[in-house]
């Protein structure tokens, strides 16, 4: 294997360990609550705008930007949680598409009226600069946000699967009622999990901050990649969204490498619809 | 004899608004901008109302009948509205090929196939020269005869979109109350049951979605004559096909008229925030777009229309 591809290879997990870690908030409502959250995208936009504020506006670095970006969201799902989608999440489908998605246009344009549409950048100064190790360029800011993408997707998944709250949380998914009847509040593991998703989706969007470009519109693109990488992954299976976004990260770098960069979302997205057609409930997901 | 009354005075209205907005373009255009969007929303309605499967990529239909049309004007010279009916064929077509895996999904699932298949397309249709790639192709600057549709003022563009939503809205009519209305409502209630009561709800499902992509083809091919001009965002944005399913949820998805109200509504507020866009105030009316249709979601969940069914299901009391 030449240099290059194992260039490409590296880059694209890197990658996909971000992309994993954006999905994993979308993955983990829609399993817990059969709720797809259209205006996640805009949850990662609002974190890549809070850690651009705390770096620039405060002055912090990126130990004071992911902390408050992830604190921000949190609260952001809560109160989502509170005032809409405890009330649309029993509604027809048509109405919790309806309702998120009006709220991703009320967040999107809230920043646009806020920030302005131009595109912000970091300071490149703390996690900026790149380094050689065994033939191989990496990128400061991609290695932290790959590392860092990846540690709390498995973090998340060990919470979910292996501690009692995980258990309640399951156990809310599965049956809210019986779950009453042994003593757990369904709103309030709700409510968790909401906080939970915008934590992780906040420190996302602050990993994010750090090399791409922060506008009121990137969003959209996001949301995308995350849709994606949760069908593919599997509903509700944060470990699946790990998988299926290394997946992805290393198909569109090696897809961009040898057929031209138009084509790594064409590459992507033919993979996602195969894998719909012969496994409906994605890589990991339950039938 | 009241009633008759009220609707025989609605279609005078609908019919004279034109001449009542004479002297103003903006309102003449604002009327065929809400007839062309209430096309668009009730040919989703078809397949995304009455059958319940959330398309989200109706956008490639749209696509479809917008690109036809200026590609038979541009590489054969042909009028934009010849490609109507070239785009509706092919989108049945492409209906079916993307219908056939597809709608074997349930519930999300189908919804994201439909975001993925979307998306995939408008990116390769920006990847073809023959369509004029990322850029997009224009149609005709000057008319050359009546049929290329080149009007100074919207009010003929008015009466042929009324005309189309009228013949679609009555076919709409006509399929809820027959055979297949049924069945369509019995999968979307549950299709385990549907089927066990010996519906063949893949097939009905499929002539759904392709019938309900062929006239949003159509709305695409009327968009193109009215714009002239068509790229790959505003032919398979994703945008295209949220709007669709926003305008027929905001008024009332699986009802005749959901669509239309949705439209009324949303089309105003859109080229409203549109106007102010560059000035000061610039995002502010899309945030209290946003916030108006999360307050509908959260407080009428089934839609507008669904106001009016409290009433008589009070009147019945």
């Amino acid at each position: 294997m030449s240099m290059t591809l194992v260039q490409v290879v590296v880059s694209g997990l890197l990658l996909g360990a971000v992309y994993a870690l954006f999905s994993s908030g979308l993955t983990l409502i829609w399993g817990m609550m059969n709720v797809v959250n259209f205006a996640h995208g805009d949850f990662v936009m609002l974190g890549m705008y809070s850690a651009v504020m705390v770096w620039t506006a405060l002055g912090g670095g990126p130990f004071a930007a992911v902390p408050i970006a992830a604190m921000m969201i949190a609260t952001l799902g809560v109160a989502s949680y509170f005032l809409l989608v405890r009330h649309i999440m029993k509604g027809p489908m048509l109405a919790q598409i309806l309702g998120t998605f009006g709220l991703a246009l009320f967040l999107r344009y809230a920043a646009f009226w806020t920030f302005g549409a131009n595109f912000k950048t970091l300071p490149d100064t703390i996690v900026g600069g790149s380094f050689v190790l065994g033939g191989i360029r990496f990128e400061g800011s991609r290695v932290l946000a790959g590392v860092m993408g990846l540690a709390i997707t498995l973090l998340l998944h060990l919470i979910l699967t292996r501690t009692a709250i995980g258990s309640r949380m399951l156990a809310v998914s599965e049956d809210a009622t019986a779950a009453q009847l042994m003593g757990i509040r369904p709103q309030r593991m709700q409510a968790l999990a909401w906080a939970m998703a915008g934590a992780a989706t906040g420190i996302a969007g602050a990993l994010i901050a750090n090399f791409f470009y922060t506008s009121p519109t990137v969003g959209e693109t996001l949301a995308i990649v995350a849709f994606v990488t949760v069908s593919f992954g599997g509903f509700g299976s944060v470990l699946g969204a790990l998988v299926a976004g290394l997946i992805i990260g290393v198909v569109e770098s090696v897809s961009a490498y040898a057929i031209g960069p138009v084509y790594k979302d064409v590459v992507v997205y033919i993979l996602f619809v195969l894998v719909l057609w012969f496994r409906p409930q994605g890589l990991m997901g339950k039938a | 004899m009241k009633r008759w009354l009220f609707w025989g005075a609605l279609g005078v209205l609908v019919l004279a608004y034109p001449l009542l907005t004479a002297d103003s373009a903006v309102y003449q255009r604002l009327g065929a901008l809400v007839l062309l969007a209430a096309i668009g929303a009730s040919a989703w309605n078809i397949v995304g109302g009455y059958a319940g499967q959330v398309s989200v990529g109706h956008a490639i239909f749209f696509g479809f009948g917008a690109y036809a049309s200026v590609v038979v004007y541009t590489h054969f010279e042909w009028p934009p509205i010849a490609g109507a009916p070239i785009g509706m064929l092919l989108s049945v077509l492409v209906a079916a090929v993307i219908g056939v895996p597809t709608l074997r999904l349930s519930g999300h699932y189908f919804s994201m196939a439909t975001i993925a298949v979307g998306e995939l397309v408008r990116v390769l249709s920006s990847t073809s020269d023959y369509i004029g790639g990322a850029q997009g192709l224009g149609g005709p600057a000057m008319p050359r005869s009546v049929f290329d549709l080149s009007f100074l003022s919207a009010a003929p563009f008015y009466y042929i979109f009324l005309a189309v939503l009228v013949l679609l809205l009555g076919l709409t009519w006509w399929i809820e109350r027959g055979r297949m209305g049924f069945y369509l409502r019995a999968i979307k209630d549950s299709e385990r049951a549907a089927r066990s009561l010996g519906v063949s709800a893949g097939r009905y499902k499929l002539y759904a979605y392709m019938l309900s992509g062929a006239f949003a083809s159509l709305a695409g091919s009327l968009y193109l004559c009215m714009f002239g001009f068509v790229d790959p965002e505003s032919g398979f944005g994703i945008l295209i096909s949220v709007k669709m399913v926003v305008m027929a949820a905001l008024g009332g998805a699986g009802q005749l008229f959901g669509p239309l109200v949705g439209a009324l509504i949303l089309v105003p507020l859109e080229e409203l925030s549109n106007s102010y866009l560059g000035g000061q105030g610039a995002g502010l009316t899309f945030v209290v777009y946003g916030a108006i249709i999360v307050i509908i979601a959260r407080f009428l969940p089934s839609g507008l229309l669904s106001l009016l069914d409290r009433r008589k299901v009070r009147r019945a009391d």
